[in-house]
């Protein structure tokens, strides 16, 4: 039994702006969150929520115009925003690791994958090439790749998309980190390999205790694998909870309208022919925020009280875990028809 | 589809306009270029020599420095003599016509050529298409100084040679350009559709197709203006270009070649410096007219 | 990859082929062969003897395939001025031209591709605006112009380096090259660097756009989340990248090189090969241009054939889709 152990992350009011030409974006606008060692953080949203920007503010990786402003990232205990930039580069590929989307661009086209991983190897720690070659090998068998060796000597084009996110979750894997960002790392792919991918990464973070965010715009993908889930709308986590707190009694208006909008979830009330139920509106315009709820002008629950900012509140007693941006806390309505 | 283009025609190119405008490095090139036309034009006026004429020279005054007053007329030598008595920023001004003359004259009659000869092609297509594109990649594979002195060679030397001669090279890029982008438009549905109209060929290309492929060409058009301006200097600095009688700017500064080493530079410098100047105008106008006009940077 | 090599060899001597029955017929159509290849001073026997020796009185087909049988041999006419086979004063002088336009290219990616990588990767930094500012007047420069500057300011007035010939050569290959020995270089350097200039500025705009391209590419950010040292990102990653491309530019603008040596050699005096063709422009010295040409015409299929060779092995993407 562990006295309080630190937890893996720490969130702390992460603020990350974007100066562009036509404005100040506060692309992430105050994220809190804290993950403990060997969970599953489902970190959901739609394009543009902030999350991948969350993801990469947590690795320092954010390009100009955008800038990491304010809050702390603690990492077992130590806040990466004050860290040298050299501090930040030996945790990253060794303690930290990243996934990302998109299998087709993230290797070099034009080097070998046994050089794209020796290197990580090499950067963290003095082994030889030979050795180094031997755990990428290891690793990659570890993916279920079948025939390292052949891989190893290949080129990112010859590989499919699946295998050349195998060997990019490999190389995250490459050092056992204590954390890892994957964003989005099975979208761009087939859904049968999807689903491979997702149980491989439940074991292998199982097996070695690592933490997880994996970030989605997709609940169901999410649903499976994660222990906690948190919904970001316009760079503001609405509601944070357990999968089942979330999946089950989902407080916030946008978390219900997801869950709503699933065709999964409508089809035990759903009849033939019946229309899937839609958040009405658009996606947030970050330069147009209005003052307060974020969410209030798709919102059918939306009241004067909207005009100022909430604040994370745990609706229920019994669940002090559970909590949720909004004024209007209550189960799920009978909506007016979509 | 393709009417509602021709009303809105007059604010595309208020837009560009306004986008050009906003770099003021373009700006400062487009003055430098228009004091240059201004003072090409009005070239008689505002000299106080008119270098081409023999009898103006005064042999005696020849190779002086700047700033040296005239024995015999009665003004200032600002930028000195060359070694035949020439008044050089009288030469430079007169000199700067012909460059201009040339450069403009030769681009203006092979964009011409050229994009006529690009268009044929792309709407002709087949067979034709391919030999007229095998055509000009031959022409354009290889360095446009070597063909320039292989043409001069044969044909003799002279303003109007020079002026042919760089014709005879110059069409293949227009033709390669508006080739491109005819093909990209002859795919497009409204072509089709004029087609299906019963609208003559040559008012397709006239009316439609022209117009859209006007951007890349004006592009390629102000740069190639450059190296025409470029390739006469060097073609005239080597001998075989204007006569010795009527020096372009590049005459000018071969001739200044030989009193280099007696210390006497400005008979090469003000020359170059005023070449330099002219080209550089123009390339910055024409880089920015490109960036203007790309439309991957078009918001 | 044999196949598309023979293939390429087939169309390469192809286009020689082209070339030399547009020469021929350049020959033919543009003056008196006659004059052309056995010059005006001869009296009327000598001219018959000439004619007769050189085939000159056979039909045409027979002429060509006699012109194409000369050039495979070496055989190009002799030269009026230089007495001397014209192909083998070519040959003779082009290690000098070589010598000029390789080291332009070496000065011109030496300078450049730094430059250009700095302008790419901080193009908001005031040094990359002026870097950029002053490659446009860089390629504005008349060629001709900067030499005479160059001579002006290094020979005349700072008296540093020679201003004209080239300088003693050491052999090497059984070939004789200036720049292994100290006086060599010391004459190389105006030269060479004059004609890099405008090499140097197309070099570093065309290095930073490709920098400009590849660095926002995902694997850029993949190996900064990777924790490889900046250097490596840089170097391995982003110059790798950038640099595939910029090669095969490279190998086609030797050729050009070697052509706008003419003007150099000619201010310089440097016996290489461009100034001997100019040299025989100007005196009519007609066999020496038609071998010239030839020369030239081989030069740059090969030129073109071993940049496509090049980007082939140096792209594993496009040299192993062949493969599959």
């Amino acid at each position: 039994m562990s006295d309080a152990e630190v937890p893996t992350l720490e969130l702390r009011d992460l603020q990350t702006r974007f100066h562009t030409r036509d404005g100040v974006l506060p692309v992430v606008d105050g994220v809190s969150f804290t993950l403990a060692r060997g969970k599953v953080l489902g970190l959901v949203g739609e394009s543009g929520s902030g999350k991948s920007v969350t993801g990469f503010s947590i690795m320092g990786l954010v390009d100009p115009p955008g800038r990491v402003e304010g809050g702390q990232v603690l990492f077992q205990g130590r806040d990466l925003l004050q860290m040298s930039n050299a501090e930040r580069r030996a945790l990253r590929g060794d303690r930290i690791a990243m996934i990302f989307q998109d299998p087709m661009a993230t290797l070099n086209p034009v080097l070998r994958v046994d050089t794209q991983m020796i290197e990580t190897v090499q950067a963290h720690r003095s082994v030889s090439t030979t050795a180094a070659r031997k755990q990428a090998a290891d690793t990659l068998a570890l993916m279920g790749l079948s025939n390292a060796g052949e891989r190893l000597r290949a080129y990112p084009h010859q590989l499919s998309g699946g295998m050349r996110q195998r060997v990019a979750i490999a190389i995250a894997l490459l050092h056992g980190p204590d954390l890892i960002i994957a964003d989005e790392p099975t979208t761009a792919l087939d859904v049968t390999i999807q689903a491979q991918i997702l149980s491989e990464m439940q074991k292998l973070v199982a097996a070695r205790g690592t933490s997880l965010i994996w970030i989605s715009h997709d609940l169901s993908v999410v649903a499976g694998l994660a222990d906690e889930i948190a919904v970001m709308y316009a760079g503001r986590i609405v509601e944070h909870g357990t999968v089942d707190q979330v999946l089950d009694d989902p407080q916030h208006p946008y978390t219900q309208g997801l869950i709503g909008s699933l065709p999964s979830a409508n089809l035990r009330t759903q009849r033939r022919g019946e229309r899937l139920r839609q958040i009405p509106g658009m996606a947030p315009n970050l330069l147009q925020m209005p003052e307060g709820c974020a969410f209030a002008p798709r919102c059918a629950r939306a009241s004067a009280a909207c005009a100022t900012r909430p604040e994370m509140t745990s609706p229920r007693a019994d669940a002090p875990g559970h909590r949720v941006r909004c004024f209007h806390l209550g189960p799920v309505a009978a909506e007016a028809s979509a | 589809m393709n009417w509602r283009r021709g009303f809105n025609e007059h604010s595309i190119w208020w837009r560009v306009a306004a986008d050009f405008l906003r770099s003021r490095v373009a700006i400062a090139g487009l003055a430098v270029l228009a004091l240059v036309a201004l003072a090409a034009l009005a070239a008689p006026w505002i000299t106080p020599q008119n270098p081409y004429d023999l009898m103006q020279l005064d042999v005696l005054d020849a190779r002086l420095k700047p700033g040296t007053p005239s024995s015999a007329a009665g003004f200032t030598y600002w930028l000195g003599t060359d070694g035949q008595g020439r008044d050089l920023y009288s030469a430079i001004v007169y000199g700067l016509r012909i460059s201009l003359l040339v450069g403009i004259g030769s681009a203006a009659i092979a964009a011409v050529l050229g994009t006529g000869i690009g268009l044929l092609a792309a709407y002709a297509g087949g067979k034709v298409d391919a030999a007229l594109m095998r055509l000009v990649d031959l022409l354009l594979s290889f360095p446009t100084i070597l063909m320039a002195l292989m043409i001069l060679a044969y044909v003799g030397k002279g303003v109007g040679n020079v002026v042919l001669t760089l014709v005879l090279l110059e069409w293949a890029y227009y033709a390669r350009t508006a080739r491109g982008q005819a093909l990209v438009e002859t795919r497009r549905d409204y072509v089709e559709a004029a087609r299906g109209q019963g609208i003559p060929p040559w008012r397709i290309l006239s009316g439609h197709i022209l117009p859209n492929c006007l951007p890349p060409l004006l592009v390629i058009g102000a740069l190639q203006i450059a190296r025409a301006i470029t390739l006469e200097a060097t073609l005239s600095f080597l001998g075989l270009g204007v006569p010795i009688t009527e020096p372009s700017l590049g005459l000018l500064i071969s001739n200044g070649y030989q009193y280099l080493l007696s210390n006497e530079y400005w008979i090469s410098f003000f020359p170059g410096v005023a070449l330099l100047a002219t080209i550089v105008a123009i390339n910055l106008v024409g880089d920015q007219l490109r960036d203007v006009l790309n439309p991957r940077l078009q918001r | 990859m044999t196949g598309w090599l023979l293939r390429r060899l087939a169309q390469a001597a192809l286009v020689v082929l082209l070339m030399t029955a547009i020469v021929f017929v350049g020959l033919h159509a543009i003056g008196n062969p006659i004059d052309i290849l056995i010059g005006e001073d001869l009296n009327q026997q000598e001219r018959l003897q000439a004619i007769a020796r050189l085939g000159l009185d056979q039909p045409l087909w027979r002429q060509y395939l006699a012109f194409v049988d000369g050039a495979l041999h070496g055989q190009l006419g002799k030269s009026f001025v230089y007495q001397e086979d014209a192909i083998r004063l070519i040959l003779q002088r082009l290690p000098a031209t070589m010598e000029l336009a390789v080291g332009a290219l070496l000065l011109a990616v030496a300078i450049g591709v730094p430059l250009g990588l700095f302008a790419g990767m901080k193009p908001d930094h005031p040094l990359a605006k002026a870097l950029m500012a002053a490659s446009i007047v860089g390629f504005s420069l008349p060629a001709f112009w900067v030499a005479l500057m160059f001579i002006m300011v290094f020979s005349v007035q700072l008296g540093w380096l020679p201003a004209s010939g080239r300088g003693a050569t050491r052999e090497l290959f059984g070939v004789q090259w200036s720049w292994l020995t100290l006086d060599g270089l010391q004459h190389l350097i105006l030269p060479a660097f004059n004609l890099a200039l405008f090499k140097i500025s197309l070099v570093l705009r065309l290095t930073r756009a490709g920098v400009r391209e590849v660095l926002p590419q995902d694997f850029v950010k993949f190996a900064r989340a990777k924790g490889l040292s900046p250097a490596r990102v840089v170097l391995v990653h982003v110059l790798r990248n950038t640099l595939i491309p910029l090669v095969t530019v490279l190998g086609l603008e030797l050729g050009s090189t070697i052509a706008y040596a003419v003007v150099t050699e000619t201010i310089f005096a440097w016996p290489g090969a461009g100034k001997l063709i100019l040299d025989s422009i100007n005196s009519l010295d007609r066999p020496v241009v038609v071998a010239y040409l030839m020369v030239v015409v081989v030069i740059f299929v090969t030129l073109n054939l071993v940049v496509d060779l090049l980007y082939k092995l140096l792209d594993p993407r496009v040299r192993l889709e062949g493969a599959r």
